[in-house]
């Protein structure tokens, strides 16, 4: 009988793994956990493979609908969402706030509660509000995922960069990585604080202190304050500080549509301290990563010339989105069960 | 109060009871060689030496076998066969339904397989379904001329009409049983052992 118990165990500490993936929203990157997000960047590099065969399509969500419900303005999310659900082979359809029944007054849930009922199984949505994906999930069965919520969280983003910057430095355990710019109205950054902590990066977070936000503003004047809400980072208001000798510098657009005016004395002052140009590269470690999530203000946050520079990872990013927003729609699909 | 503590585990939770699991050795480390062997043989013989032949492993445990028949090959021909792996999981008809944890990697194919003689390597061949997959994503990396199947055991209980074209062991097994195939590899030891569940038989 002992030697029976001893070999039962061998097969299943073999198969057993323990389930990486059970989410069925994707809202935001403070919900996941770091082996989460190393499967999401496990399942991307085989969606890299996918894309990069002669016809990129594979039948993993055959007859799946994915609806892409954007209630603001975008290009490359919703481009990457789409082609990245029809190489999965999910039927995907397109709906923008203007042109559809939310200019007759329809409220969020109304609509959600429509798609649901045409047969959405997994709803992607870009809000103004920061928190409406939330507010959605309460309401659907179906996998709802954050295209971006106001100033709050923009989870596929975070997760592309940090593919990125791992495809291209490796581990991201102690790297050090500065995001500069518009931090106060980014949801891009406040995911990407995420992400980056939580693989183990030492994120430092660089703007004048109007830019902040608030909690961080009196993190910035007086360096006792403790940060709840986020994990740990450095805050720095000089940008020539902030680059030294950094792996990654992330650049952020200077977001006029969220600002309620005053923040800044005026933009040539802004571009003059906070814009990244190659002087301020070249404090970074020698070959430091230059990423920016766009839409680019060249001249603004970033000059033309490190935009175009062999260092720019800009273009990648967006590639890298496709598959990693296949990784996280084929997971979704897969852990609701 | 304690009503529910009578209960069997396995009847409340619908788990396997896990005390009850018999496991027996079906191929020992050197059967597992021999079989290799041989298979690398009837693939010579079959397809006449090594001229437009692809070994493609099936992930997890096809890959390394392939790369064996390929080692094998190598040592009685003089020749170098490409070896690819394939990764079904985007392929499969059964997504939500269970493997949580089963990861997806990427496929490799070192080779164009149009026009060539894909030999589709995989560990057991049990109701034929990830054959299926197999089948729909070669096809998706082109035209090989022949798909051929070959796997160290078949345990039976096909539930598509696909069959085995080299088999290293033919394992009649009931339902209630489990065939483990463990290799040097990816489990540190090489062994195939079925395990059944006690009570069930």
């Amino acid at each position: 009988m002992s030697d029976q118990t001893a070999t039962r165990t061998d097969p299943a500490t073999i198969e057993a793994q323990p389930a990486v993936w059970t989410k069925k929203h994707l809202l935001d990157v403070d919900e996941l956990s770091r082996a989460e997000i190393e499967a999401v960047f496990e399942t991307a590099d085989a969606m890299k493979e996918v894309l990069g065969r002669e016809v990129p399509r594979v039948p993993a969500l055959r007859g799946r609908t994915v609806i892409t419900l954007f209630y603001e303005p975008s290009t490359r999310t919703r481009a990457s969402f789409e082609l990245a659900g029809k190489a999965l082979g999910a039927d995907v359809i397109n709906i923008s706030a203007g042109g559809s029944s939310i200019e007759k007054g329809e409220s969020l849930i109304d609509t959600v509660r429509t798609l649901q009922a045409v047969g959405a199984d997994m709803l992607v949505m870009r809000h103004p509000s920061s928190g409406a994906p939330y507010l959605v999930a309460r309401h659907m069965h179906a996998s709802v995922i954050n295209g971006g919520d106001g100033c709050h969280a923009h989870p596929t983003q975070a997760l592309l960069d940090a593919y990125t910057i791992r495809s291209r430095l490796g581990d991201l355990s102690g790297r050090r990585i500065v995001i500069v710019g518009d931090i106060a109205h980014s949801r891009v950054a406040r995911s990407n604080i995420w992400a980056l902590s939580t693989l183990g990066a030492q994120v430092t977070l660089c703007a004048p202190p109007t830019l902040l936000p608030p909690a961080l503003r009196r993190r910035a004047e007086d360096d006792d304050g403790e940060l709840l809400a986020m994990p740990p980072v450095r805050v720095e208001t000089d940008l020539d500080r902030a680059i030294e000798g950094v792996d990654v510098i992330m650049a952020l657009r200077l977001q006029k549509e969220r600002m309620s005016g005053g923040l800044l004395p005026s933009l040539r002052e802004y571009a003059s301290l906070y814009q990244l140009t190659e002087e301020r590269l070249a404090r970074a470690q020698t070959g430091a990563l230059v990423m920016h999530p766009g839409p680019m203000n060249e001249g603004i946050e970033i000059s033309p010339a490190v935009a175009r520079s062999l260092q720019s990872v800009v273009e990648e990013q967006v590639t890298n989105g496709v598959a990693v927003r296949m990784a996280v729609l084929y997971l979704l699909a897969r852990g609701k069960v | 109060m304690f009503l529910w503590s009578c209960w069997p585990r396995e009847f409340l939770f619908h788990e396997q009871p896990e005390g009850a699991v018999r496991t027996n050795s079906v191929l020992s480390a050197d059967d597992i060689r021999r079989a290799v062997r041989r298979i690398a043989h009837e693939i010579l013989e079959r397809n006449q030496g090594t001229d437009g032949v692809v070994l493609v492993g099936m992930r997890t445990r096809g890959v390394p076998l392939a790369q064996r028949l390929a080692a094998a090959i190598e040592e009685f021909e003089g020749q170098r066969v490409r070896v690819g792996s394939l990764d079904i999981g985007l392929y499969r008809d059964d997504l939500p339904q269970k493997d949580l944890q089963a990861r997806i990697q990427p496929s490799e194919m070192p080779v164009d397989i149009d026009g060539k003689k894909v030999v589709l390597v995989d560990d057991v061949l049990f109701t034929g379904r990830s054959i299926r997959a197999a089948l729909d994503a070669l096809t998706d990396f082109g035209r090989p001329a022949e798909i051929q199947l070959a796997v160290l055991v078949d345990r039976g209980h096909r539930e598509l009409p696909i069959r085995a074209d080299y088999v290293g062991k033919n394992i009649p097994t009931s339902l209630h049983e489990d065939v483990q195939v463990l290799l040097e590899e990816t489990d540190g030891l090489d062994e195939v052992r079925s395990a059944i569940q006690e009570g069930e038989r």
